[in-house]
């Protein structure tokens, strides 16, 4: 995870056009501390998408909300705890539930809570991929990852 | 698309990455503007219906629609950008323009890039020092789990593609028959140094399944690409194991 540089956040959240493009970055300067200490960091937020929430970045500690992402199975919304700047819970806030995903979610969330703890997903930067479920998990994932910002 | 970008941007003069930004974040909407299947309006879809010429289109209807028509040539068609006899480069516009974006950031004096587009990412330069980019691949068969980790380590530019089952707007059609194809893949995870030509591969290699899509991504000189079947099996290209980490 990237810890150990203070974190500056911009967070651009753009009109939600009729593809839904939503767009998050986290820009990091380089470890000048001169860099990092120059300016404010402006929070923009245009249209719909609500800005992240969360105060896990200043401190390294609290929770991080993902934002929620739908798929084609209901809303997936993952939660990260963050202490000292590491990832030591994820849980899924709101779960798809009813019909035959009921199954998969059931078995998902807890595998989904130890995997996102795990050395290898703590580690990594981003995450490709395209399935089901797990696709809003990712992308919620992905978004508490960027906010919490290591 | 309901696609999600997220950029990781590091290093370089905070005013010109600000600055680089936004052009990018501007230019996805372009695109998606210009581009958009889903919109009547969109130049692509009036273009479809030959109500413009490519002529009258902006430049980069052309540009995509030549890179397309190479990645469809030199995948035998397994990559394409017609379906159903309509024109739909879907299948190449997100990647293309998510490395776009990526290069865009670094021409502006990034030292590390990361723009991830839907699952699909673009690697350029370094997080930090002595530390590569990481990218994790979802498992597709145990979802929250990672099938494997990907590092950039000694690369400036490393792609990032995967197609998988629940890929929205990817049309998986066998080109000799133009109908859907029956692949025994759950996904398909390409390596490459541009993630434009990942992202097709990616696509054609799902079509193709698992024997034929692993023989042709070996036969791609520096591609590398991991294959989930639906039966829960992993194979690789002879050069995944350097990339893994």
């Amino acid at each position: 995870m990237r810890k150990s540089h203070p974190i500056r956040r911009v967070v651009l959240a753009t009109a939600a056009t009729v593809s839904g493009v939503v767009l998050l970055l986290s820009l990091k300067p380089a470890s000048d501390p001169g860099a990092a200490a120059a300016g404010v960091v402006p929070q923009q937020t245009v249209g719909a998408q609500e800005s992240p929430q969360g105060g896990a970045a200043a401190t390294g500690t609290g929770t991080v909300d993902g934002n929620p992402a739908q798929t084609e199975y209901g809303i997936v919304q993952v939660r990260l705890t963050v202490s000292n700047g590491k990832i030591t819970k994820a849980e899924a806030v709101q779960a798809p539930k009813g019909g035959t995903s009921d199954q998969k979610t059931a078995l998902a969330i807890p595998k989904l809570n130890q995997e996102a703890v795990a050395k290898g997903t703590a580690d990594i930067d981003s995450v490709s991929g395209a399935s089901y479920t797990s696709g809003g998990y990712k992308q919620s994932l992905q978004s508490a990852l960027d906010q919490a910002g290591g | 698309m309901g696609t999600v970008f997220s950029f990781d941007v590091r290093g370089g003069e905070p005013g010109a990455v600000r600055a680089a930004l936004e052009e990018a974040v501007a230019g996805l909407h372009r695109v998606d503007e210009v581009f958009s299947t889903y919109r009547d309006d969109s130049q692509l879809s009036r273009l479809a219906r030959d109500e413009l010429t490519l002529e009258e289109c902006d430049p980069e209807v052309a540009e995509v629609l030549e890179l397309g028509a190479e990645a469809e040539r030199l995948s035998e068609g397994w990559f394409s950008t017609r379906y159903q006899g309509r024109l739909d480069p879907t299948g190449i516009v997100k990647g293309w323009s998510a490395e776009r974006a990526a290069r865009l950031l670094w021409a502006a004096g990034a030292t590390g890039v990361s723009v991830n587009g839907g699952g699909d990412v673009q690697l350029l330069g370094v997080p930090g020092p002595q530390r590569p980019w990481r990218v994790g691949v979802s498992d597709p068969i145990r979802p929250g789990g990672l099938a494997a980790v990907i590092s950039a380590a000694g690369k400036d530019e490393l792609a990032v593609a995967t197609s998988g089952t629940a890929e929205r707007g990817t049309h998986i059609v066998d080109p000799s028959t133009g109908r859907s194809a029956i692949t025994d893949l759950v996904a398909v995870t390409v390596v490459a140094p541009q993630l434009t030509w990942a992202d097709c591969w990616a696509t054609a290699a799902f079509a193709m399944g698992s024997r034929q899509g692993l023989r042709w991504l070996e036969s791609l000189p520096e591609v590398e690409a991991l294959l989930i079947t639906a039966g829960d099996e992993v194979r690789c290209t002879g050069g995944l194991a350097s990339r893994l980490g």
